[in-house]
């Protein structure tokens, strides 16, 4: 199978790779540039395991192919920590005790960033909302919600 | 599992391209790329157009045009779209909003196509490069379709008169037990003069309710006047069985929540 070439930036670096055409951006995160935050959880688009900020819009990196993603801005979860300072969602996660096994930590965490990106108060409601497309087998989901209200309110806490 | 992915700048290549065996047009690849993903090796190739007009929304006095390209989430956020917004965010999560497709979900199988549904209630015209026919026509021969889908047309509904509904057992999101749509013309007093019923999960494909829809004509929207097109709210259907409901379950059901759509 033919190589091609893809270029996009990922978490502010530009990465530049030779992929098998057809690799999903998920393969060719983990398996070519060594991003393993996004995780492969079922490959169909049902858990959110995988999902990413591309282009400021959360997408599913198992259902993406890499090469339509030439050019892109490309958002993981191994990219929020600033100088070994945890993310407010991140630090929030782990005090709420929001992460357990942590497969699906940083599809949430992806989930809940692009909400409180657009949405900084968002209602309990919204965060449900937010996390729909995204599966945890171990929390039971309210550690999870509650991570993210409290980290809007440190975040803007933080703001004012 | 190896996949080719051909892009084009122009419909007209990419049609050319999509000719060929094993190649299949990706859209927003929420289907196409999930069927690579599980092992389906019938498709070998995808082919896609890169042109930025087939994300196009127009809205002109009334006319509403949807590039095939156009996403769930982006017909969410436009302001002169609310009344479609309860079929729009009735497709998926968040992440499979910002990438399904008007034109995907119209070759989308049962129990999937929620979209489709309020497309067909809306009697959209499904546009190709070269020909426009009715929605009912294009989901009848979509199977042995080889045409890209550039954009869907129809009469912006008034808010009042478009209703849908879709039934699902996971809040918010989950798959289809069964979706409704429903256009529905009435006079000051209330009388139904004109209705478009259309079904999701009752086939493999979007329907519509004919019996239903005739029955409502001369109708005010009352329990005891519209029992009459609940009763016909069944015929023809062959609903899908899944492991969400079984096509018996759905059959029960269906005169329950077209009755509360109908009333609400
Ligand atoms: C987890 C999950 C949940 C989902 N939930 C829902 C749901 O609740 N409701 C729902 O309706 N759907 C749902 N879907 C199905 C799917 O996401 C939608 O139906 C979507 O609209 C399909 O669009 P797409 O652009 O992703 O299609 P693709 O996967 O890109 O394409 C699907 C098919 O249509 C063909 N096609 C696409 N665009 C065109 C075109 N312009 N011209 C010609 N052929 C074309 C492709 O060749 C392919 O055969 C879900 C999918 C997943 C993975
Ligand atoms: S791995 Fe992508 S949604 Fe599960
Ligand atoms: S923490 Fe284990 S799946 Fe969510």
């Amino acid at each position: 199978m033919a190589k091609v070439p893809v270029q996009f930036t990922l978490n502010g670096s530009e990465k530049a790779e030779f992929i098998e055409s057809g690799t999903t951006l998920l393969n060719a995160l983990r398996d070519k540039i060594g991003d393993t935050s996004p995780k492969g959880g079922c490959h169909q688009g049902t858990c959110g395991a995988c999902s990413v900020i591309i282009d400021g819009e959360l997408k599913l990196s198992c259902l993406t192919l890499a090469e339509t993603c030439g050019g892109a801005d490309i958002k993981t979860t191994a990219g929020l920590a600033e100088g070994g300072v945890l993310h407010p969602l991140q630090r929030a996660f782990l005090d709420a005790f929001a992460t357990q096994c942590g497969f699906c930590t940083p599809g949430m965490i992806m989930a809940a960033k692009v909400l409180l990106d657009r949405t900084p108060n968002p209602s309990r409601e919204e965060v449900v909302e937010a996390l729909s497309g995204n599966i945890c087998r171990c929390t039971g989901y309210e550690p999870i919600i509650q991570a993210v209200l409290t980290a809007a309110r440190a975040s803007s806490q933080n703001a004012a | 599992m190896s996949l080719a992915l051909r892009s084009f700048s122009t419909v007209k290549d990419a049609n050319a391209a999509l000719q060929a065996a094993g190649t299949r047009y990706l859209g927003g690849g929420t289907l196409v790329v999930r069927a690579a993903n599980e092992g389906d090796v019938s498709v070998s190739s995808l082919v896609r157009v890169t042109d930025p007009g087939l994300s196009r929304i127009a809205v002109s006095g009334g006319d509403v045009r949807l590039g095939a390209s156009v996403t769930m989430a982006a017909i969410l956020r436009h302001p002169e779209l609310t009344a479609l917004a309860p079929a729009a965010r009735a497709v998926g999560g968040p992440a499979i909003r910002n990438m399904a497709t008007v034109g995907g979900n119209l070759f989308a199988p049962a129990p999937y196509g929620d979209f489709a549904v309020a497309l067909l209630a809306l009697d959209a015209t499904v546009i190709t490069e070269d020909s426009e026919m009715p929605i009912e026509t294009f989901l009848a021969g979509r199977d042995t379709s080889r045409a890209i889908v550039t954009a869907v047309g129809f009469s912006l509904p008034k808010a009042e008169s478009f209703r849908f509904l879709k039934v699902s057992r996971v809040k918010p999101k989950g798959v289809s037990v069964l979706s409704i749509a429903a256009l529905l013309e009435r006079t000051v007093d209330g009388t139904v003069t004109a209705a478009r019923i259309a079904l999701g999960c009752m086939a493999d494909r979007p329907m519509r309710a004919t019996a239903a829809e005739k029955a409502l004509l001369g109708c005010k929207l009352t329990r005891q006047e519209i029992a009459p097109a609940l009763a016909a709210a069944g015929e023809g259907i062959a609903p899908i069985t899944d492991p969400i409901a079984s096509a018996w379950y759905r059959a029960e059901v269906l005169p329950v929540h077209l009755g509360r759509l109908l009333l609400s």
